[in-house]
């Protein structure tokens, strides 16, 4: 796995501290955010339909996560009979495990790729170079990323932590072009013909997919440059790693979701680049095409009725550009290649909750409901975050051991639930509280909390209870 | 009409001059309010949290508190969305059937304040005089949850002397999210820290919501820095009168010594309090 998929991470909130600091991250991500929110939004109220195309894509997706053995099968069928070979890929290891063995079957040491989350997710990249095998990035923000070492921060543009005169310091040096200027033409071109003489040369393609469709054998790739369609049709063999959420039934549904993920990702009305391939073709493409059906957690995913709905995304990543967490803290903080409200549903699912990391991700939300508004197959992401909430609490309760069971939050919340239930006691808490506040007044106000709470005061003032309480006004009046 | 009054306990405890200015509204429009005295909370923390079984016995204690009531009224929207929205869905977690039943039953009578006061009464003007610059934040769970619209706009635009200044980035969340404050009190203060920058820019005197806590957000930061801006929830702008209002010409504000506010917030008119004891 990839470094930002496997290890011990640190929470949420302690990563996010550090990236908060970083003035330069945060307006290059509040500028692209906020110019592509906008954009979405111009091509989404053009459409009349959009409601309803937003419904049929929730309903397709939901009949394929009810009969997902049934499809994935007869994907596998239409595959077959298609010229492709389909593999099926338990967890990350084995996944990458079958691709290496296919380029080494071939004698190949270098590879072309087409971004693909996918393929990051499972670490393909370190797992073939560990073999001596390099897999060159040919999108133009993930060549960036792969050349800085660094790590992608947002679904759709992985290098939207860099800026102009960072790319050119960082082509200057790996291109050896000491004269570059930080002309976005000229850094395009640069890379343009450094990235053509590898599609020439390449023998091997890898790829992730968008949509692969289980009646016909279809898989389809839509992006916006075009070089991935170099990758699926130049080389001799094609390698295609697909999370088996992306099925769809029939050939028709692409009506839909061809609709919905250009403008909701890249706020176009239609991709520039789309790549749609069956099998094999002879004299025509790649002679060879495997497909390797990805499993990694997602059938766990799918055991959790709440949570199941995770899987219809189509990663368009709208909800990570309205996203007023994503925003301020990138997508570093969520130590995953699924960043942004989408990866705080995702990650802690797919990884489990023992994983703290993946376990603070749920909390790493207002609940503002601004990504439930513009995703495109209408998951409600707050009522999962949500229901994590509440699986990490379980959680915690039944695993934690002694610390789970006396941690702090957990006894305040039973402690005020307790109150809660009875008049009385609620009152008489309301009572002790104004007494015991005085310790923290000051001017009127309560500027100063211990504990837990001290997040609260350290930059905001907080209201004292009242020296008269609603109720007890009420009762003066009766 | 008789309206029970559902006040929150955040504004039973912290803020009760909107439970206040709630019944002087009602009461002003002719409506018979009562307080079904055991009430306490909707269970929103709890749910937020994590906490869903705590939260089901709340919600239980909720349905047995108002079943007979005519119509519910709350001066929060975050409330009444948890009781809307999720409600329901706890109660078939939970498998009992009473529950569902009385869920489903009482429902449709439970209302927020400008939702109430626009489309169940068909009202905009409701007689209110707020001579004061004013900016409307529409707070996330009022927009995106319950989706009040533009009610508390209307509402306020028929105001008497009132001046309504548009929000800039209004839709945007001021980084409250309950625990989200104090969990992620670091990303929540950047979010915050936007917020006022937009309310600023208006040169509002107010910032008017139909939510306390979000205010409460919103206020704590802007006391703390010395703001002269004040948070009025919008039930007090709306029982604000011309009586009232001749009386002073400074707003009433969330944060002020606390032995004047519950003087009748909106008779005893409006204390100047951004920045407390100067
Ligand atoms: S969750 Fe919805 S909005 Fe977010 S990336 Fe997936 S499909 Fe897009």
């Amino acid at each position: 796995m990839s470094s930002s998929e496997t290890g011990i991470h640190p929470t949420f909130e302690k990563t996010a501290r550090s990236f908060l600091d970083n003035s330069q991250l945060r307006s290059n991500l509040g500028h692209a955010t906020r110019t592509i929110r906008d954009k979405r939004r111009g091509v989404v109220d053009e459409m009349p339909d959009w409601e309803e195309l937003r419904e049929a894509g929730r309903q397709i997706k939901q009949k394929v996560m009810q009969n997902l053995d049934h499809y994935l099968l007869q994907l596998e069928t239409s595959v077959t009979r298609a010229g492709g070979v389909v593999h099926w890929a338990r967890d990350a290891a084995e996944a990458n495990r079958i691709i290496l063995d296919l380029i080494k079957e071939r004698g190949e040491t270098e590879a072309v790729k087409v971004k693909s989350l996918t393929t990051d997710e499972i670490g393909l990249n370190k797992a073939l170079a560990k073999e001596d095998i390099m897999a060159l990035e040919t999108d133009l923000a993930e060549l960036i990323v792969q050349m800085a070492g660094d790590e992608p921060s947002h679904i759709l543009v992985p290098a939207i932590h860099k800026n102009r005169s960072e790319i050119r310091d960082l082509f200057r040096d790996k291109l050896g072009k000491p004269d570059l200027t930080d002309n976005p033409a000229e850094l395009t071109e640069a890379a343009r013909r450094y990235l053509r003489k590898k599609f020439l040369s390449a023998k091997i393609g890898i790829s992730g997919s968008n949509f692969a469709v289980a009646e016909t054998g279809t898989v389809a790739v839509v992006e916006s440059e075009g070089n991935g369609r170099m990758c699926t049709t130049l080389p001799q063999t094609l390698i295609t790693v697909l999370g088996i959420e992306k099925i769809i039934p029939a050939w028709q549904d692409l009506e839909v979701f061809m609709q919905l993920l250009p403008r909701s990702s890249t706020a176009e009305r239609m991709n520039p680049y789309n790549t749609f391939w069956t099998g094999t073709t002879e004299g025509d493409g790649p002679q060879e095409f495997h497909l390797v059906l990805l499993d990694n957690g997602r059938t766990q995913v799918l055991a959790d009725p709440a949570g199941r709905e995770t899987l219809h995304c189509i990663r368009c990543s709208a909800c990570l550009n309205v996203c007023p967490v994503y925003e301020r803290t990138g997508g570093h903080a969520y130590h995953s290649v699924y960043p942004g409200p989408i990866g705080a549903i995702l990650t802690p699912q797919l990884r489990g909750l023992s994983d703290k990391s993946a376990a603070s991700l749920p909390y790493a939300s207002t609940l503002c409901g601004a990504c439930y508004e513009v995703c495109p197959v209408k998951i409600n992401i707050p009522e999962i975050l949500v229901h994590l909430r509440g699986r990490v609490v379980r959680h915690n309760k039944n695993w934690g051991g002694i610390r789970g069971k006396v941690n702090p939050e957990l006894m305040g919340m039973k402690w005020l639930a307790w109150t809660l239930r009875s008049r009385s006691r609620y009152e008489r808490a309301q009572k002790m509280a104004r007494k015991g506040q005085r310790w923290f007044m000051h001017d009127d106000v309560i500027s100063k909390l211990p504990g837990m709470l001290s997040g609260w005061t350290a930059m905001r003032d907080l209201r004292p209870v009242a020296e008269q309480t609603f109720r007890e006004w009420w009762r003066t009046r009766s | 009409m008789n309206i029970s009054l559902f006040v929150a306990c955040f504004n039973d405890t912290l803020y009760p001059e909107t439970g206040i200015a709630t019944v002087q509204l009602l009461e002003r429009l002719g409506h018979r309010v009562d307080f079904p005295r055991e009430q306490t909370c909707c269970g929103q923390v709890h749910y937020n949290t994590g906490y869903q079984d705590e939260t089901v016995s709340l919600a239980k204690r909720f349905v047995d508190i108002f079943s007979d009531a005519e119509t519910v009224v709350a001066p929060s929207a975050s409330c009444v969305g948890m009781i809307r929205e999720f409600y329901p869905k706890l109660a078939i977690l939970s498998g009992d059937r009473k529950l569902i039943r009385d869920v489903d039953d009482l429902l449709p009578r439970v209302y927020e304040l400008s939702q109430f006061l626009v489309n169940k009464l068909e009202l905009e003007d409701v007689g209110a005089c707020y001579p004061h610059r004013v900016t409307y934040h529409p707070t996330c769970h009022s927009l995106r949850m319950l989706r009040v619209g533009d009610a508390p706009l209307r509402l306020l635009k028929k105001v008497k002397g009132i001046d309504l200044v548009e929000l800039p980035g209004a839709e945007e969340c001021c980084g409250f999210g309950g625990t989200f404050a104090i969990k992620n009190a670091d990303t929540s203060m950047a979010m915050l820290t936007d917020k006022i920058a937009r309310i600023k820019e208006t040169g509002a005197e107010v910032c008017t919501a139909s939510d306390n806590s979000c205010l409460m957000h919103i206020g704590g930061a802007l006391n703390r820095q010395r703001e002269e801006v004040k948070v009025v929830h919008l039930a007090e702008i709306l029982a604000s009168t011309e009586a009232a209002s001749t009386e002073t010409n400074s707003p009433n504000s969330g944060y002020k010594k606390s032995g004047s506010q519950n003087s009748g917030s909106t008779e005893s008119g409006p204390t100047k309090s951004g920045t407390p004891n100067p």
